[in-house]
């Protein structure tokens, strides 16, 4: 690059801060809107169930079922309620009021008295199955910690033949917040590094200032190149800003360390302004512009990306289109640099694919917007 | 004056529908995403990896393996031989659960002794760590209770016997797939209507609109109706897909469904007109309908329930109009249920849609000075 390419760069580059700090729009967009949404999500997205209304439905009261159902008021997973009848407790149920039941029929104490195996009917409403298959998981918890209780209190041998002992790696108190920080900032990220460039170039085009610029001596590689600078700048400041936000204010450990994540985030924004940039070269105007990004930014990145829904449990041919999404990429290597540390062997392939990904569309802006030269 | 307004109207469809690239963008997208997400949006756990390390290879330590290997949730990647790998494996996410049999397995299981078996998982997702356990905790008692009768054990006092209501198999396509219907039906509306005043205002057609003698509400109806038939048509393809192509049970009646639909079209509507007429470019215009939709469809209870947000956060959902009708078509798809039970979800989505258009109506005449 010669000394007259690097005044004009410059040139622009000055163009483009005063326009940014004339409509603060773009400053709202990469610091205001991450802040807002990650503090909204952090404490408003969360998958662990606590305080679950029950239903105990406890048709013969005896030493053995209070025992039992004492364990449920024990639990902080869950908020027990009395019903009578089971009639009483289906209604609850249907009325969202309960979101399970745990019924002990009459013959409870003497079917377990007369050799054991007493069946204690547990219904939960299976609506939300996630939700559903979190509350059996408990219930079970409950039943295991009653029969050992049981067992301590009478002196005997084990009340099952097999202790299980979990052991959760990385995020042993299995907090939902601690995982799903982390991949809020990719799907935040996709959408402030997207709506940056997206916009801002149609624009230009809209209202015919890029010809303007491009009557001018400035090749296109430096207008781009102008138009990347800044709003790169301003999404690795919003960037700053959230991990900031997810470590001082959320509690999230970092166990990797701060230049990967500070490398790898620069990759990921390199991909996201380059998607930008695509769209806008597409779009040409700001409407299209606008309902493109709205379409392939923030609903792939929330679905595909392996932020809340895992990416293993997708039949294969989604888990193929999945590699079209760059926040999938970096989503993996957010959740291992925030809670498992430097894992070479996952940053280093999905920061490659990042790479991949950032060239390809870089490649492709820098390909629409030549078309429009000629 | 009706003519007036359908003229409007049919000016409103082609503005959207003329341009090449905005049809395709209406039409095109929220199909393939409707099959992409409708697949992909699983809490489901299919064939996660495990590694077993069985320090202890007899009868027994076989019988619980063969029971993890046999269960569709679970698929093996490696049997160790030492522990080495334990941490390599779980780190480099190539396994997601390691079961660690210990040596004195089938001693402590014939002695009487609790038989200690080490479950690893990976935690990194916390939900999917939950579920794993979950799924191997079954396991692991499902295997108590069969060696403690062939063993002449005595049975617990109680066993548990789990049922879930409404959705039998727990299969979360059937809670992710209608929700899907509220997700892109509100996508597509908002898409529809978020811009379509402030593009008008932005070449200054607009206020020529409001000198020709058609009233606030007139240009509100010709403004409104376009997203309601656009969205309206989409939901319908969805639910369609839904039904036939995702197998999800319709228990319901269309009337409830399409009453909480058309209640919901209208919320967002008359919010993506007031974004719209509130914003004097089509760029804030963009913003204030990305400020809305991003947080409307997180904090919505399409992926994780409003129950577990704290209560400032559940308070904010209620102006929310996503909120209630996931739960009616929700209900209306699993539950089959009708009209009254759902009264609580449909008056505060008129609420909304009424005080919405009302201020967009305003609007209109207030950004003119």
């Amino acid at each position: 690059m010669n000394a007259g390419a690097l005044r004009r760069l410059f040139g622009l580059l000055r163009k483009e801060a005063l326009q940014i700090w004339r409509d603060p729009s773009a400053l709202a967009i990469a610091f205001v809107l991450p802040a807002v949404l990650l503090l909204i999500f952090g404490y408003g997205v969360s998958l662990d169930a606590r305080n679950v209304p029950i239903a105990l439905v406890v048709q013969r009261p005896g030493a053995l079922a209070a025992s039992f159902t004492s364990q449920f008021a024990r639990s902080p997973f869950f908020r027990p309620r009395r019903f009578l009848t089971i009639q009483d407790a289906e209604q609850a149920m249907a009325s969202r009021a309960v979101q399970g039941i745990v019924w002990l029929p009459s013959d409870f104490a003497r079917r377990a008295a007369a050799g054991g195996n007493s069946p204690i009917g547990v219904i939960v409403n299976g609506v939300d199955a996630n939700d559903a298959r979190i509350i059996e998981g408990y219930v079970q918890q409950v039943w295991a910690t009653w029969l050992t209780a049981r067992a301590e209190a009478a002196g005997g041998s084990a009340a099952l033949p097999l202790s299980a002992q979990p052991q959760v790696r990385f995020n042993p108190a299995v907090d939902s917040r601690d995982y799903l920080v982390p991949g809020l900032i990719a799907v935040i990220m996709t959408l402030t590094g997207a709506l940056l460039t997206a916009l801002v170039i149609a624009r230009e085009w809209e209202r015919g200032t890029m010809e303007a610029l491009m009557v001018t001596r400035v090749t296109i590689n430096e207008i781009l190149l102008a138009k990347l600078i800044p709003y790169f700048v301003l999404g690795m400041g919003g960037m700053a800003g959230s991990v900031a936000i997810a470590v001082f204010l959320f509690g999230v450990p970092l166990q990797g360390s701060i230049w990967v994540l500070t490398a790898t985030s620069a990759l990921f924004m390199l991909a996201a302004l380059g998607m930008g940039l695509l769209i806008s070269g597409f779009a040409r105007n700001q409407f299209v512009a606008g309902q493109i990004a709205i379409i392939t930014t923030f609903l792939p990145a929330f679905i595909l990306s392996g932020f809340v829904f895992d990416i293993n449990s997708m039949p294969r041919a989604v888990q193929i289109i999945t590699h079209i999404v760059a926040a999938r990429y970096f989503v993996a290597i957010l959740q291992s640099v925030f809670l498992a540390g430097n894992v070479w062997s996952v940053i280093l392939p999905n920061a490659l694919a990042l790479v991949v990904m950032a060239g390809i569309f870089l490649g492709l802006a820098r390909g629409t917007a030549r078309k429009r030269l000629d | 004056m009706i003519r007036q307004v359908l003229a409007l109207i049919v000016k409103e469809l082609l503005a959207v529908l003329r341009d090449a690239k905005s049809r395709m963008v209406l039409i095109g997208p929220p199909l393939i995403q409707l099959l992409v997400f409708g697949y992909a949006a699983t809490f489901d756990l299919n064939h996660v990896p495990v590694a077993i390390y069985d320090q202890d290879p007899s009868a027994a330590s076989r019988d619980l393996v063969a029971r993890f290997l046999g269960s569709p949730t679970f698929h093996l990647v490696a049997m160790l031989r030492s522990p080495h790998r334990i941490n390599e494996l779980i780190d480099q996410r190539q396994v997601q659960l390691v079961l660690v049999i210990d040596r004195r397995f089938t001693r402590d299981l014939l002695t009487g002794q609790p038989a200690p078996v080490q479950v690893i998982v990976d935690g990194r997702n916390s939900n999917t760590a939950l579920l794993i356990e979950g799924y191997a905790n079954t396991i692991l008692s499902d295997f108590s209770l069969s060696w403690g009768a062939t063993h002449g054990r005595p049975a617990p006092p109680a066993v548990l016997e789990m049922r879930a209501r409404y959705n039998p198999t727990l299969s979360s396509r059937w809670f992710i797939v209608p929700g899907i219907v509220a997700l892109l039906t509100q996508v597509v509306t908002l898409l529809v209507v978020g811009l379509s005043v402030a593009r008008e205002r932005e070449t200054g057609t607009f206020d020529q609109l409001l000198v020709t003698p058609m009233r606030p509400i007139d240009i509100l109806l010709g403004k409104g109706l376009p997203g309601l038939l656009i969205g309206l048509f989409e939901a319908s393809v969805i639910i369609a897909a839904a039904v036939w192509w995702f197998d999800v049970p319709l228990r319901g009646g269309l009337l409830p469904l399409y009453l909480g639909l058309v209640l919901f079209v209208i919320a967002v509507t008359g919010i993506g007109l007031m974004i719209s007429s509130l914003a004097g470019t089509q760029q804030q215009a963009l913003l204030g309908a990305f400020l809305f939709m991003v947080p409307s469809i997180i904090l919505s209870g399409f992926a994780t329930p409003i129950a577990n947000m704290p209560v400032w956060v559940q308070d904010l959902t209620l102006l929310n109009p996503m909120r209630y009708f996931l739960v009616i078509v929700r209900s209306v798809f699993l539950e089959g249920a009708g009209v009254n039970a759902l009264a609580a979800q449909y008056w505060p989505m008129a609420v909304i849609g009424a005080a919405s258009l009302a201020a967009a109506g305003w609007l209109f005449r207030k950004r003119v000075t």
